[in-house]
């Protein structure tokens, strides 16, 4: 079969993986736009999250193997939703308090925190590997999946449109959020300029809080979603971490439009890649995209600045 | 007060953390299991003990070290731009110091000839393997992290360009890809040395003209690419299952002839010559005009700049000189032993990191330091944990440095300088900022 005859089935498949990479950017994203730093973390919220979601889900499913349907998929889909992103906003939360707070405390310089981060990544994984096994678990169905419609003979399932459908979602309502409320203002206006930003009232510590929860609540749901199409494991965080982080620099870090297009882009190059290559070598793809990026555009398709773009 | 309860809750968050570090495995059927069952066990009243002697050190510390600096020392000073010049002044005291380091080099030296005939043969095997090898790697990633200021998260990439170029040189059965011609290992010390500068100059070459953090997301995906390639490539690197049989190191020179073997010793006396002519090495080029270089980067970059230092350049010197050390360690590494890409893993970069910090960046002694203590610590964990397990301490170490002591174990002087200065608001401790202007756009 060539290309052509499977381009439209892999542009889904890359625009629904490519819809979480962009939930998971906007952590780095948003992070970044406040405090200019990249959280390397962030891709153990993800994980935390995504095994939140899926042990909740998994505990309010029928013991005995069979598959839901109607509200209680829906009931279940929303349980672990709402799991995944409380753990994550849990996790986000503790990790500013322990790795970072101390040291901006102190205005430690920036090499600091970035070696803080990766010390409590190290420790979040390994903790989780040694707490929850180090094999993949499975989320079980919470839902019939079949397909739904054909695209141009491509097609759509259930699941897809479910993950699909959630990630905009989620991308839409931190699009708001950030352009059309007062929090938002306030984020935007640390990201300009945080003293200014201070001069003028914001809560900059409390701002810094909420951006990291914010960012925990998103990456955590989309851990949920993603194990819903792969599996959940200990170190399931790295490799969609630092796909999501090229998919936040493709797009221009600190921008939140930037993040959400750089995302379904990468999905696409990602899955289009995978098969013209081979499907070992996906990953390496991505990396080749970032590697790429940063030397020929490096503030990235829609420019920096959380402040401008938003 | 109210800060002390809520001290006091975070004592006590702390020692449930360590009990379920230290408590049983669980896995993912019953995933909370784990978690209560060392909560819910004796061990508990051990560290809420300790999570009340944590808390009443917190909550009485601020007395009591008024107490203790009044009988031993006077209260350090906080460090200004005024008090900088006075310690400068008084490097005149200096010459006496350099009399007492090289005693206690000598000494250290002394214990290092020593220590391995007193040890068992797996800790001697440990102490080439992981204690001298890493002791190499972290010199070579001081220079970018501790010298430039700079952070390299694939740094092990390089150790695995070494590897490999040992194996396709100097056997011809190790890797399905090998070289027309066989080679000593000794020649390929200089290949491999070539190969990874090389690889460093083209990674860095067009990344550190960016703000200092892409370069550590680069190389942490240049360091996952080369561990993918290696591990996927069958018909090249052999895949997953390793290069098996790299010959040892051997000298036919003159009517000399030697050949190391699987004896560990020789192997140990090697490295140890090796480390310390790098130790040496790396402490004149600090000296030097490079090394001065570096360190007004860190400090000021834009006057750095200013000041005619090429700092792009600078910065890419060390970030290849790096490279080159994790290169020539790779030989090392390849003819001592068999390895496959599970040597050349992400956590083996994040490992030698964490050696470098915790050690004390910038300071040589203190990153092989580190890596005696660091390795000492995985070598005596490793019948006690699971060997995975040991990198949730190191992760905890880690943080709790960068929290309490971010100029490490044996600090360098100037290091622990500069970041208490740049902590007070003058200078920075690292080049990471302001490499290139953020885009304004109208």
């Amino acid at each position: 079969m060539g290309f052509l005859d499977q381009f439209w089935q892999l542009s889904v498949d890359g625009l629904m993986v490519g819809s979480l990479y962009a939930v998971i950017a906007l952590g780095y994203t948003l992070v970044y736009g406040v405090l200019q730093l990249i959280n390397f973390a962030h891709s153990e919220v993800f994980m935390l999250g995504s095994f939140g979601g899926l042990f909740a889900a998994r505990a309010l499913l029928p013991g005995d193997g069979s598959v839901p349907g109607g509200a209680g998929s829906i009931a279940l889909v929303a349980v672990g939703l709402g799991a995944g992103a409380a753990c994550g906003g849990l996790a986000a939360f503790t990790l500013e308090r322990v790795a970072y707070r101390p040291l901006r405390r102190r205005a430690a310089p920036r090499l600091a925190y970035l070696i803080s981060a990766i010390g409590a990544s190290l420790f979040a994984v390994n903790l989780a590997g040694k707490e929850f096994g180090r094999q993949n678990v499975d989320l079980p169905d919470l839902f019939h999946n079949g397909t739904v419609f054909r695209l141009f003979g491509a097609a759509v399932s259930t699941q897809t449109l479910v993950i699909f459908a959630v990630a905009v979602a989620m991308l839409v309502g931190l699009d708001r959020l950030v352009a059309g409320t007062r929090l938002g203002q306030g984020i935007r206006a640390v990201a300009q300029d945080a003293d200014t930003a201070v001069l003028m009232g914001v809560n900059v510590e409390r701002i810094i809080i909420v951006t990291f929860v914010v960012g925990g609540l998103l990456a955590g749901a989309g851990g949920f979603l993603y194990a819903m199409t792969f599996n959940a494991s200990y170190s399931m965080g790295f490799v969609p971490g630092v796909k999501a982080f090229t998919a936040a620099v493709l797009g221009g870090i600190g921008n939140v439009r930037g993040a959400m297009l750089g995302g379904l882009l990468l999905g696409l190059v990602e899955s289009y890649g995978g098969y013209l290559f081979q499907a070992s070598y996906k990953d390496v793809i991505a990396f080749g995209v970032l590697v790429a990026i940063l030397m020929i555009r490096p503030s990235g398709l829609l420019g920096e600045r959380l402040g401008r773009a938003a | 007060m109210s800060a002390r309860p809520r001290t006091l809750g975070a004592s006590v968050l702390l020692g449930l953390l360590a009990a379920v570090v230290t408590g049983p495995t669980g896995d993912s059927d019953e995933p909370l299991r784990a978690a209560w069952d060392s909560i819910a066990d004796v061990r508990i009243v051990l560290f809420l003990g300790l999570a009340v002697a944590l808390w009443l050190v917190l909550v009485l510390g601020p007395r009591l070290r008024g107490l203790v600096a009044a009988v031993t020392a006077p209260p350090r000073r906080r460090l200004t731009a005024a008090t900088l010049t006075m310690t400068a002044r008084r490097s005149v005291a200096a010459a006496g110091r350099r009399g007492r380091t090289v005693a206690v080099g000598g000494g250290l030296l002394a214990v290092a000839v020593v220590a391995p005939l007193v040890v068992s043969t797996a800790a001697q095997q440990s102490m080439v393997n992981d204690i001298g090898i890493y002791a190499l790697l972290a010199l070579g990633l001081n220079v970018v992290v501790g010298y430039a200021g700079l952070l390299d998260l694939g740094y092990i990439a390089f150790f695995a360009i070494g590897a490999y170029a040992t194996a396709y040189f100097s056997s011809s059965t190790a890797m399905p890809w090998h070289a027309p011609f066989v080679l000593n290992p000794f020649f390929v010390f200089p290949i491999a040395l070539i190969l990874a500068a090389l690889a460093g100059v083209v990674l860095g070459a067009p990344t550190l003209r960016l703000r200092g953090d892409y370069l550590a997301i680069v190389t942490l995906g240049f360091g996952e690419i080369i561990h993918l390639v290696a591990n996927n490539a069958d018909g090249i690197t052999g895949g997953a299952r390793g290069a098996f049989g790299v010959p040892h190191l051997s000298v036919h020179l003159a009517g000399v002839d030697y050949a190391w073997g699987i004896d560990p010793l020789p192997y140990y006396y090697l490295l140890l010559v090796i480390v310390v002519g790098v130790m040496v090495a790396f402490g004149r080029l600090e000296r030097s005009r490079i090394g001065r270089s570096w360190a007004a980067i860190r400090e000021d970059e834009i006057a750095a700049e200013a000041t005619g230092v090429a700092t792009l350049r600078m910065k890419l010197l060390a970030f290849a000189l790096g490279a080159s050390v994790s290169g020539f360690a790779g030989v090392l590494f390849a003819s001592k032993q068999f390895f496959n890409p599970q040597s050349f893993s992400l956590q083996a970069s994040f490992f030698v990191v964490a050696v470098v910090i915790f050690g004390g960046m910038g300071s040589r002694l203190g990153v092989v330091v580190g890596a005696v203590v660091l390795q000492g610590l995985a070598f005596y964990l490793r019948d006690k944990v699971q060997p995975a397990d040991r990198y949730i301490y190191f992760g905890a170490v880690i943080v709790v440095m960068m929290i309490f002591r971010p100029q490490g174990l044996v600090p360098s002087r100037r290091r622990r300088r500069e970041i208490e200065l740049s902590e007070a608001g003058v200078g920075a401790a690292d080049s990471l900022g302001s490499a290139t202007p953020t885009v304004v756009r109208p």
